[in-house]
C-alpha cells in the first residue's frame, strides 16, 4: 500500500491571547492519499482554517504548534526552517486558495503582476516575460480570457476573482491544493461553476485537494473523503458514502440532518441544541457532550479515543466500540 | 391577480435608483441613468402564508422587501395593504400602520443597538406606538422573551446584545418584530449569518410564531433549498423581474423557467449517491443599469429561442393552477 501523501499526526495548535490559550486544534490525525479529494467540514470557529494555515506554515505570530507532525511525502513540515518551507514546500508542493476572494487580491496591482510575483518569489530564476506568459496560460486554464491579464481586480466579477485566485495557487504546479471556503461569498450558480472548475483541474493536473467548507452538501457533491471537525477536534472521518449514509458520531448525524435536501419532500429542518463551546475553556471529556442527546457519565470525564471502526472510517465517540 | 383574502397586494412595483454621475459625464451623457433594482413585479400575499422571494445577489429581492414596507419610496406601481393603498402615504401617515408590518434584518450583529438593553430594544416599537403604560410594556416584553426561548426572561431583559450569541441575537430581532402583534412580517435572509447547527432552531421558532398568529410572512433568501422546506409559495427573481412563481412543491418538482431549472441544478445536494452530471450555465448576473433587452435572461439562457427572446419581454402568465412563468417557451 502506498504511503499517504499527507499524514497529520496528533496535531495540536494553540493561539495565545490575553486571557489564555485558545485551543484551536487538538490532537488531529488525518491522512490524504495522492489524487484524493478531502472535504473538511465544521462550523465557524471549529479550527478548520487553522488546520489549513498550519499545513501551509502560515500561522499568525500568536499561533503555535504545540505538538504533532505534518508529514508531506515523508518530510515533517513542522520542523522545517521557514526558509526551506518558502523555497521548497509553499506554493511548489502545497498551495492555498484563501477564503474571501473579494479581499484576497491586492487592488493596486493588476492580476498579471500578482501572479508573476507569486511565480518569481518561489522560483527566482524565472524571468519576467516568461512568468507573464505562464500567468496568461494559467488564466486560460481557469477559464479567463488571457488578454485580461493586465486587468485590475475591480474589473473582475466575484466569480472571476475566485478563478484568478485559483490560477495564482496553481502558479508553481503544486501537488496539493487547499481551498478554504471556495464558494462561500458567491451566488449558487457561480459557486457551482467554481466547484466544477476545481474538480476538472484536479483531474487534469493530477492534484490532491483539501476543500474546507461549512457546507456539507458541497462536500457530498465534490469529495471522496470527508472529515468532520467540532471545537478543534476531529470527530469523524471516512468516505463520503459512510459519512452521509451511515454517520456514527451524534454531531455528524445532527449536522447532516440540519442540511435540507432540495429534492426531498417538504419537511422540518432539524437543529442541534445549544451552541459551540468557547475554545479558551473547552468542556472536559468529549467536547460535544454538553449538546449531545446521548451523553453518558463517561463523556463528561474522558475524551473518547479516535478509533478506526472499519477500514478508513474513524470516529471519536464513547458510544462506538471498535 | 387581486384576491380579497390578500393581506398585501403588489402591482407592477418599480424601484429605480438614480446613478450619480460626475459633472462632466452628466454633460456628455445628457440622460439620467438608473439602477433598475425592481422593475415591475406583482404578487399577492395571503393571510397566514409564507411567501419566499428567491434570487441571486442583485436580483432585487431585498429592495422589494424594503419597498413594500415603504422603508424606501417606490418609483411607481401600487402597494395595497389590507385593502388600503399605501403607495403614497407619508412616513407620518405610515406610523399607525407600522405595528401591523415589521421586518427582521439579516445581520443580528448590526441590527441591534449595542448601547441598549435587550428589554429596551424589544420594548422600543411598543413605546413608539405608545402601546400602554411602561409596566404593561415590560410585561409584554417578558412574555415575548419567553416565547422566543430566551429564558429566564428576567435575566435576558437586562443583558446587552454583546453578551449574546448570534442565534440569541437573532431571537431578539424576531421578538422585536413580533412583540407588536404584526399581521405582515418581512424577513430578509434571517438565518444566513448563523451557523448551520443554529439555523434550524431560529427557523423553527419563526415558523411557530407565524403559524400561531397566522402572520403573512415574506421570506427573502438566496438559499433555494431552505426556501423549499420553509415556504408555502416561492417566487424566483432575476434582475428586478419575477421569472416564475408557484407553490414550493410545484416549483421544485416542475420548474418551467430555464433560470429556475439552472438554479435548481446549481444547488448542491447533501447526498453523495445522487451526484449528477451538471449543466452549469455560463456567466454571471448582468448589471441592472443596462439590463439585456427583451427577456433579461436571454444572454445566459440555455434554451434561447432566437430574436423573440431578444426583442420582446415575456409577460408573467399563469400556465397551471397558481403556477406563473415569464418565458417565451410557454407562449400560446
Amino acid at each position: 500500500m502506498l504511503d499517504p501523501m499527507l499524514n497529520i499526526k496528533d496535531l495540536t495548535v494553540y493561539y495565545k491571547i490575553l486571557r489564555g490559550y485558545v485551543k484551536a486544534v487538538e490532537g488531529v490525525n488525518l491522512q490524504l492519499k495522492k489524487g484524493e479529494t478531502l472535504g473538511l467540514a465544521g462550523e465557524s470557529g471549529c479550527g478548520k482554517t487553522t488546520m489549513a494555515l498550519t499545513i501551509m506554515r502560515l500561522l499568525p505570530p500568536n499561533g503555535r504548534i504545540v505538538r504533532g507532525k505534518i508529514l508531506f511525502d515523508g518530510k515533517n513540515i513542522v520542523e522545517l526552517p521557514e526558509d526551506e518551507v518558502r523555497k521548497e514546500i509553499r506554493w511548489k508542493k502545497i498551495a492555498i486558495v484563501f477564503q474571501g476572494a473579494m479581499n484576497a487580491l491586492n487592488p493596486v496591482y493588476n492580476i498579471g503582476e500578482q501572479i508573476v510575483e507569486a511565480i518569481r518569489y518561489h522560483e527566482p530564476n524565472v524571468d519576467k516575460n516568461e512568468a507573464l506568459e505562464r500567468a496568461k496560460k494559467l488564466l486560460e486554464l481557469v477559464g479567463i480570457d488571457p488578454s485580461r491579464v493586465k486587468n485590475y481586480p475591480h474589473e473582475f466579477s466575484g466569480g472571476m476573482r475566485q478563478r484568478a485566485m485559483i490560477a495564482m495557487a496553481l502558479a508553481c504546479n503544486p501537488k496539493l491544493l487547499i481551498a478554504d471556503e471556495p464558494g462561500t461569498a458567491l451566488d449558487v450558480i457561480v459557486q457551482a461553476q467554481v466547484l466544477k472548475l476545481l474538480v476538472e483541474l484536479k483531474q487534469k493536473l493530477d492534484l490532491s485537494l483539501i476543500l474546507i467548507t461549512h457546507d456539507l452538501s458541497i462536500i457530498s457533491e465534490t469529495c471522496e473523503k470527508a472529515a468532520i471537525m467540532y471545537a478543534g477536534k476531529l470527530v469523524e472521518s471516512g468516505s463520503v458514502y459512510k459519512i452521509f449514509k451511515e454517520p456514527l458520531h451524534p454531531y455528524t448525524q445532527g449536522l447532516i440532518a440540519a442540511f435540507p435536501d432540495i429534492h426531498a419532500p417538504r419537511a422540518e429542518i432539524k437543529s442541534i441544541e445549544g451552541q459551540p463551546p468557547d475554545l479558551l475553556n473547552p468542556p472536559r471529556g468529549c467536547r460535544f457532550h454538553p449538546r449531545c442527546q446521548y451523553a453518558m457519565d463517561i463523556c463528561k470525564i474522558k475524551s473518547p479515543p479516535y478509533i478506526e471502526v472499519e477500514k478508513d472510517h474513524f470516529v471519536a465517540c464513547h458510544l462506538v466500540k471498535s | 391577480m387581486t384576491n380579497d383574502n390578500s393581506v398585501l397586494s403588489v402591482h407592477n412595483l418599480k424601484k429605480w435608483f438614480p446613478v450619480r454621475l460626475g459633472f462632466f459625464q452628466s454633460l456628455i451623457k445628457g440622460e439620467k441613468l438608473f439602477v433598475k433594482a425592481v422593475d415591475g413585479i406583482s404578487f399577492d400575499l395571503m393571510k397566514g402564508e409564507i411567501f419566499g422571494l428567491v434570487g441571486e445577489s442583485g436580483s432585487g429581492k431585498t429592495t422589494t422587501g424594503r419597498t413594500v414596507l415603504k422603508l424606501i419610496e417606490p418609483t411607481s406601481g401600487k402597494i395595497i395593504f389590507k385593502g388600503k393603498d399605501i403607495t403614497n402615504l407619508s412616513p407620518k401617515e405610515m406610523r399607525p400602520l407600522r405595528k401591523k408590518m415589521q421586518i427582521i434584518f439579516q445581520d443580528p450583529y448590526e441590527s441591534l443597538n449595542p448601547k441598549m438593553l435587550v428589554g429596551d430594544i424589544i420594548g422600543e416599537p411598543l413605546r413608539i406606538q405608545s402601546a400602554g403604560h411602561p409596566s404593561e410594556i415590560e410585561e409584554k416584553v417578558l412574555k415575548i422573551l419567553e416565547e422566543v426561548d430566551l429564558v429566564p426572561p428576567e435575566e435576558f431583559y437586562y443583558r446587552y446584545p454583546h453578551e449574546l450569541s448570534g442565534g440569541q441575537r437573532q431571537r431578539v430581532a424576531v421578538a422585536r418584530a413580533f412583540v407588536v402583534d404584526p399581521e405582515f412580517v418581512v424577513a430578509d435572509e434571517p438565518v444566513s449569518m448563523l451557523d448551520v447547527s443554529i439555523r434550524a432552531s431560529v427557523l423553527k421558532l419563526m415558523l411557530e410564531l407565524v403559524r400561531e398568529r397566522s402572520v403573512s410572512f415574506l421570506y427573502i433568501t438566496h438559499d433555494l433549498a431552505l426556501a423549499r422546506h420553509f415556504c408555502d409559495r416561492i417566487a424566483v427573481m432575476y434582475l428586478g423581474k419575477m421569472m416564475e412563481q408557484a407553490s414550493s412543491d410545484e416549483l421544485v418538482k416542475n420548474p418551467l423557467h430555464p433560470y429556475t431549472e439552472a438554479l435548481l441544478q446549481a444547488v448542491p445536494v447533501p447526498d453523495p449517491t445522487s451526484r449528477r452530471i451538471k449543466v452549469v450555465i455560463k456567466g454571471e448576473i448582468p448589471s441592472a443599469i443596462n439590463p439585456p433587452s427583451g427577456c433579461r435572461f436571454h444572454t445566459r439562457c440555455p434554451k434561447y429561442l432566437g430574436d423573440i427572446c431578444k426583442q420582446k419581454e415575456p409577460p408573467l402568465v399563469e400556465v397551471g393552477k397558481g403556477h406563473f412563468v415569464a418565458c417565451h417557451l410557454y407562449d400560446e
